[in-house]
């Protein structure tokens, strides 16, 4: 009846050995003491079992030695599980530089995949094994999670910010991928496969099929039809900060304080302008919470970092009124 | 014939419902939680006969969606948080010291009826309509976008949180003021200083939740923006206060079920406890550092990493006063005079799977590990080897153990030697094959799932079956045993505490004469000086 009876979790990223690693040391510790406990409790049901109805037990108030050894050699195993299980999570905390980046955008019940190339997709994610992958990802409704168990990674996908995970998948294979935290009526349904594959197999599936604008000429093109372009580009009419080399730098605030210029930080001051004004500037910039939709949004961050990349005298490329007519912004 | 006791001092139905006796008290407790338990069984049930199949096909999305939710609120709120305290505690804390009642009769009173109209509020949800937001009610999809009766049921948790209050604070004020001549501290029999630390518990964390309920129901009526990114709220903030109490919340589940232990071990080796005091710190260091390790519910929900790194060790720190509890117990058994009856039965249960539940807390509580395990059946079952296989099967233990000081007569032991055995099995079976799937990636509340998950679903929902046998077993002969069952004996177990030096069932005052304590419980060497003076 049943052909498939799995026991164990394929593993097909590099970190999934080390995430099995410390399952493994665990279950080991776990089961000794499992074990340990359960026979003792079972040899002295039976062995000091009563033997007549007015048999009493030994009057034995406790050792301060065994307290004391029962309450360290635990705590010292349980420090290293913390210290192992700690070092797992930080070196897959933050992605190393140089990444691919992929974003990814939830909302109920499917998942939004769009690749720096342009590449879309809905519910499946493909990847070149060997090479790490960070995905930045965002909701646009509730919480979801995003969860591949052949990969041992899940990052919850909250609204209003920015998750990030990273991945370098080792065999090339179909996966799962599971939406991890409960988002509603479909919950269930909103599953979909990561598919692993050999570079060049990716890059010609990555050329292949009708790409769409790249994440960065799309957000160009919103930074038109926003008309972001008449205060924050150099001009008669600029009236909010040149995104220029802002990039990394720390960004003065009205007020004092200091901001990261990041993805965050775009964000915030997207949807949400008068939260941190940059010092010497007007808190004149309407929001846009509301008149962009998630995607967009990380569409137009993915543009203004590559403006804010560019050294600070540089003019950003087509930023000028000469730029081709802005098409319909697909959804 | 019959002498006068708390059962017959008084008849009909307003002698029970407005009655101040805690005895009485605790047994409208004991009828309500038995009644909610079955409701919660029920929809637990929906919910195991569903996922016998990969496809969701016996019922609609929505509807698997409210029986889970249904299951966790009224399991988690109306049956195991009240279960051991508002019953057994009730029923107890004052025979145990000493007392003719609890501290505050009028609130004990009042509690139940709080407790009662926060069950009709979540019964009305539940029958007209449902909710479906998962017991944890997590923003924002519970103030934006669930469908359904959120805000009844909120009501319901918080109106039911006051009586969880009111417990706490009357059996506080007990404990501390009505103790019976010569009972110092470290007399006390365990079981109230489990109660004391879970009162603790009860009173500083029930407040929380209160306000977090509150703030869901303002953001869904009145739209304020306290959690929804939309209205510039931050969904993860209801996390932090949702698990402040939450998690306190799994001890004040889990501690009485200590306190029970501990009572069984001892009286059923017919020796008093090992290492009395390492028990009684350790109740209390539960719930001290019960109050600090919120944040292992959210490794993978954006927490900042040095936040994570500290609710880590202190969460792999609140293991260790469980383990003293464990290993303390084992070392009573150990030249004691052990004799197996059905509460020792439970209580023996009650260790082997309360370690595995603590155990696979620990991979939870491992960072890296709780990447893969986070939000999979793998929690789903860790908890319910901790709720289920902890708190229920000392429930039970204590149930059965109690039950003829509480009504004055004995249950047929072959009976419950079987249920034990069957609960044992049945639970195993439900519950350990959830921890394969969750490690193999199973997401949990999942409607429909992927086919190579489905021998393990398989296992759970037989276990589930045969669980439930275990669960209808002792109804049908505990109530049974109410009219057919031999008269208890003030003492039928040969154990030592106060509450076996008066007759089964209690008078209504307890005690004739305030009884003077010159010793701890369970002393059983015939050396010293023995009973009440």
């Amino acid at each position: 009846m049943f052909t498939n009876f799995p026991f164990f979790p394929q593993a097909a990223s590099a970190q999934a050995s080390q995430i099995d690693a410390v399952f493994f040391f665990m279950l080991a510790v776990s089961g000794f003491f499992s074990v340990l406990i359960a026979a003792l409790v079972v040899i002295f049901a039976f062995k000091y079992r009563r033997r007549h109805d007015d048999e009493i037990g030994e009057a034995i108030h406790g050792a301060l030695a065994l307290e004391l050894l029962w309450m360290f050699i635990p705590f010292g195993i349980t420090m290293v599980m913390f210290a192992w299980g700690a070092k797992v999570f930080f070196d897959l905390y933050r992605p190393p530089a140089g990444a691919m980046e992929i974003f990814v955008v939830g909302k109920q019940w499917m998942w939004k995949v769009q690749h720096m190339d342009g590449q879309r997709e809905i519910n499946e994610l493909h990847v070149p094994v060997g090479r790490t992958v960070k995905l930045i990802m965002g909701s646009e409704d509730v919480i979801h999670s995003f969860y591949i168990p052949a990969f041992r990674v899940k990052a919850d996908v909250i609204p209003g910010r920015y998750n990030t995970l990273w991945f370098e998948a080792t065999k090339p294979g179909t996966y799962h991928l599971f939406c991890a935290e409960y988002c509603g009526t479909k919950h269930s349904g909103m599953i979909g496969w990561v598919t692993a594959m050999e570079p060049a197999a990716f890059e010609a599936w990555l050329s292949g099929g009708r790409a769409e604008d790249s994440p960065v000429a799309a957000g160009q093109k919103l930074f038109q039809d926003l008309v972001c372009v008449t205060c924050h580009t150099p001009g008669a009419q600029a009236r909010g900060p040149i995104l220029t080399g802002l990039w990394g730098k720390q960004i003065e605030l009205q007020g004092g304080g200091k901001v990261t210029f990041d993805e965050a930080y775009i964000r915030e001051s997207i949807v949400n302008p008068q939260a941190k004004i940059v010092a010497g500037f007007q808190p004149i910039m309407p929001t846009f919470q509301g008149l962009v939709t998630e995607e967009q949004l990380l569409q137009l961050i993915a543009y203004v970092r590559s403006v804010a990349q560019q050294p600070a005298e540089a003019a950003p490329a087509g930023a000028g009124g000469a730029a081709a007519p802005a098409p319909e912004i697909k959804r | 014939m019959e002498t006068l006791n708390y059962l017959n001092d008084g008849h009909g139905l307003a002698s029970w419902l407005l009655t101040k006796d805690h005895k009485r008290i605790a047994l409208l407790y004991l009828g309500s939680i038995t009644a909610f338990f079955a409701i919660g069984g029920f929809f637990a049930m929906l919910v195991r006969l569903e996922l016998l199949t990969p496809a969701g096909d016996l019922l609609a999305s929505e509807t698997y969606n409210k029986m889970f939710t249904m299951h966790g609120v009224v399991m988690v709120f109306f049956f195991l948080i009240p279960s051991i305290p508002a019953t057994l505690g009730n029923f107890l804390i004052p025979i145990m010291i000493g007392a003719k009642d609890l501290a505050f009769p009028r609130i004990n009173l009042l509690s139940w009826y709080i407790y009662m109209l926060g069950g009709i509020f979540t019964m009305v949800a539940a029958l007209s309509g449902g909710v479906d937001t998962g017991w944890t009610f997590y923003t924002p999809y519970s103030t934006a976008a669930a469908n359904s009766h959120v805000i009844t049921a909120a009501l319901g948790v918080f109106i039911t949180g006051f009586s969880s209050i009111l417990t706490g604070l009357n059996f506080i004020v007990t404990i501390h003021r009505m103790r019976a001549p010569g009972l110092t501290w470290f007399r006390l029999p365990l079981f109230v200083w489990a109660h004391y630390a879970t009162s603790l518990i009860m009173i500083l964390g029930t407040p929380v939740i209160a306000i977090t309920v509150l703030m869901v129901a303002a953001e869904r009526v009145l739209h304020l923006g306290i959690f929804d990114p939309a209205l510039g709220g931050d969904p993860v903030l209801f996390q932090h206060l949702f698990w402040f109490y939450s998690h306190p919340a799994v001890y004040i589940m889990i501690l009485p079920a200590m306190g029970v232990i501990s009572e069984i071990v001892q009286a059923f080796s017919r020796k008093n406890i090992f290492g009395y005091s390492f028990i009684a710190f350790s109740s209390l260091a539960i719930a001290v550092i019960g109050f600090l390790v919120w944040g292992h519910h959210l490794f993978v929900a954006g927490q900042s990493v040095y936040a994570g790194m500290l609710f880590s060790i202190l969460s792999f720190m609140v293991a260790i006063p469980s383990a003293i509890k464990v290993f303390n117990w084992t070392a009573t058994m150990y030249k004691g005079s052990v004799w197996l009856q059905s509460p020792m039965l439970y209580a023996i249960g009650f260790v082997g799977l309360f370690t595995i539940g603590g155990l696979t807390g620990l991979f939870l509580a491992a960072m890296g590990l709780d990447i893969h395990v986070h939000d999979t059946y793998f929690v789903v079952a860790h908890f319910h080897y901790i709720m289920v296989g902890g708190a229920i099967m000392g429930y039970l233990g204590g149930l059965h153990y109690w039950w003829p000081k509480i009504t004055g007569k004995m249950y047929p032991e072959p009976w419950a030697k079987l249920a034990a055995a069957i609960v044992f099995v049945g639970f195993n079976l439900t519950f350990f094959p959830q921890f394969v799937a969750g490690y193999l990636g199973m997401p949990r509340r999942y409607h429909a799932y992927p086919p190579e998950f489905q021998v393990w679903n398989v296992l759970s929902s037989a276990g589930a079956s045969i669980l439930a046998v275990g669960y209808v077993l002792p109804l049908i002969y505990l109530i049974h045993s109410l009219f057919y069952g031999a008269r208890a004996a003030t003492d039928p177990w040969g154990a030592k505490g106060l509450e076996w030096e008066i007759p089964s069932p209690p008078p209504t005052e307890n005690f004739e004469i305030t009884p003077i304590i010159t010793h701890g419980t369970h002393q059983y060497e015939p050396s010293k000086e023995v009973g009440i003076a």
